[in-house]
């Protein structure tokens, strides 16, 4: 066991992790924070992305151990978020979930997208949205989420708001 | 989809990191981003019994340009080659091949150097590197060897760095302003390893015309005298040039090969000035 101290969630976590745990199961299992989802575990479908450092990141290929001292996101954080806030509504007004299982994922590779590219057009977010599995093929649902959020802060940079 | 057990160590410089894998005996995986090694780990195709972290040692992390060559330390990731760490001409091909490398989510993590390392053939920065006549520093117990980028790779995720060498650094000759280039990489699904890569670089100040397919199943196969490709006569000379990677008897792969140099080609070919 390797002794790690990082923050999660605005919160300084000190716990003892077995070098092998993924960060994901760490979240899930030691902090009971299961927002964090799991699904392909090597990496390829983005169920598990949070944020590392702020940057999006894989927390199955990421384990818990190499996290000592850094920053963690996981998408409970995000409730008071003004982004992801009016993206949680998008999501909702253009269908942009069904099961949800990809959702927490979706939402920060969403916020990521809406952050660092702000002028991005419809085939830049379906691009960026690549690394993100959705299997009830909700993907018209979500594109349009992210659009309407950007074209919405868009209309408020021109606003000079 | 569990690893094994291994043990975890991240030390502060390279000394003591060749000393905890010279102790290991070959037991042992270097990690940096940890995004090809991770799934390796997950899957069990990868069961050491120790890891050395290296993403900590400053050595690793630098970037140093000097007249002739840039050097971008191993543990630098694609996202900030992506975000335009590397100066100059050579920085402008480097952000768009690291662009299109996996997910930014992965690009955060990945390094060049874990790329190089774990050599893959069908990733990107292989191939690239190898474009470009990149060169790698390489330390371990018995001190500082540079090798052509070319003589790392030995096959499929092959390499002759020893059990106790770290990859530390990669060099890549500069561009000059007035080098033109094109890469095609052709996937199905954006963000997947290639299953052809097409690449061609003219630097007409330093007489370089250079030309690489990669994706081939081992090291990427290089050209570099390739004129024929940028004068009358291109089609054929492509098809020459994938014929001596070895892609002639398999009709898929000799086709997507030839299409994705081709592509490559045009791509120089209408170049713009960016």
């Amino acid at each position: 066991m390797k002794s790690i101290t990082l923050r999660v969630n605005d919160r300084d976590v000190t716990a003892a992790v077995e070098p092998r745990t993924q960060l994901a199961d760490f979240l899930r299992e030691q902090l009971l924070l299961t927002g964090t989802h799991i699904g392909c575990e090597h990496g390829v479908c983005g169920a598990c992305t949070l944020e590392i450092d702020g940057a999006p990141a894989r927390s199955c290929i990421t384990y818990a151990v190499a996290c000592d001292k850094a920053t963690v996101r996981t998408i409970e954080s995000f409730d008071d978020d003004p982004v992801m806030t009016t993206l949680r509504e998008a999501f909702s007004a253009e269908h942009g979930l069904q099961c949800g299982y990809c959702t927490p994922g979706m939402l920060i590779t969403a916020r990521d997208i809406v952050m660092r590219l702000p002028n991005a057009d419809e085939p830049r977010v379906r691009k960026e949205l690549s690394g993100n599995l959705c299997r009830c093929t909700g993907y018209n649902g979500i594109v349009k989420a992210i659009m309407r959020v950007l074209a919405a802060r868009g209309a408020r940079s021109r606003d000079g708001a | 989809m569990k690893p094994v057990a291994f043990d975890y160590e991240k030390p502060a410089d390279l000394a003591s990191a060749i000393a905890f894998l010279r102790r290991a005996n070959g037991e042992a995986k270097v990690i940096a981003g940890g995004q090809s090694l991770g799934p390796m780990l997950n899957l069990r195709l990868a069961q050491p019994r120790l890891l050395v972290d290296v993403r900590g040692i400053a050595a690793l992390n630098a970037v140093e340009a000097s007249p002739d060559s840039t050097t971008i330390g191993a543990a630098v990731t694609h996202a900030a080659i992506e975000d335009g760490r590397i100066a100059g001409p050579i920085g402008g091909l480097l952000s768009h091949v690291a662009a299109d490398i996996a997910y930014r989510a992965v690009r955060n993590r990945g390094t060049i150097g874990g790329s190089l390392a774990h050599a893959d053939p069908a990733a990107d920065w292989l191939t690239t590197l190898l474009l470009l006549d990149a060169s790698v520093l390489i330390e371990g117990s018995g001190g500082r060897r540079t090798l052509p980028a070319a003589q790392l790779v030995t096959g499929p995720f092959q390499t002759n760095l020893a059990a106790d060498e770290i990859l530390v650094a990669v060099r890549i000759p500069n561009l000059s302003r007035a080098a033109r280039w094109g890469y095609y990489k052709f996937c199905r699904k954006p963000g997947e390893f290639a299953e052809a890569i097409g690449a061609v670089l003219h630097d007409p100040e330093r007489g370089v015309v250079r030309a690489a397919i990669g994706a081939i199943g081992g090291a990427p196969h290089i050209v570099v005298s390739a004129e024929n490709l940028l004068n009358g006569g291109r089609t054929e000379a492509a098809l020459h040039i994938v014929e001596e990677a070895g892609l002639a008897e398999d009709a898929y792969e000799r086709q997507v090969h030839f299409v994705a140099l081709q592509r490559a080609v045009r791509r120089l070919s209408e170049w713009r000035l960016k």
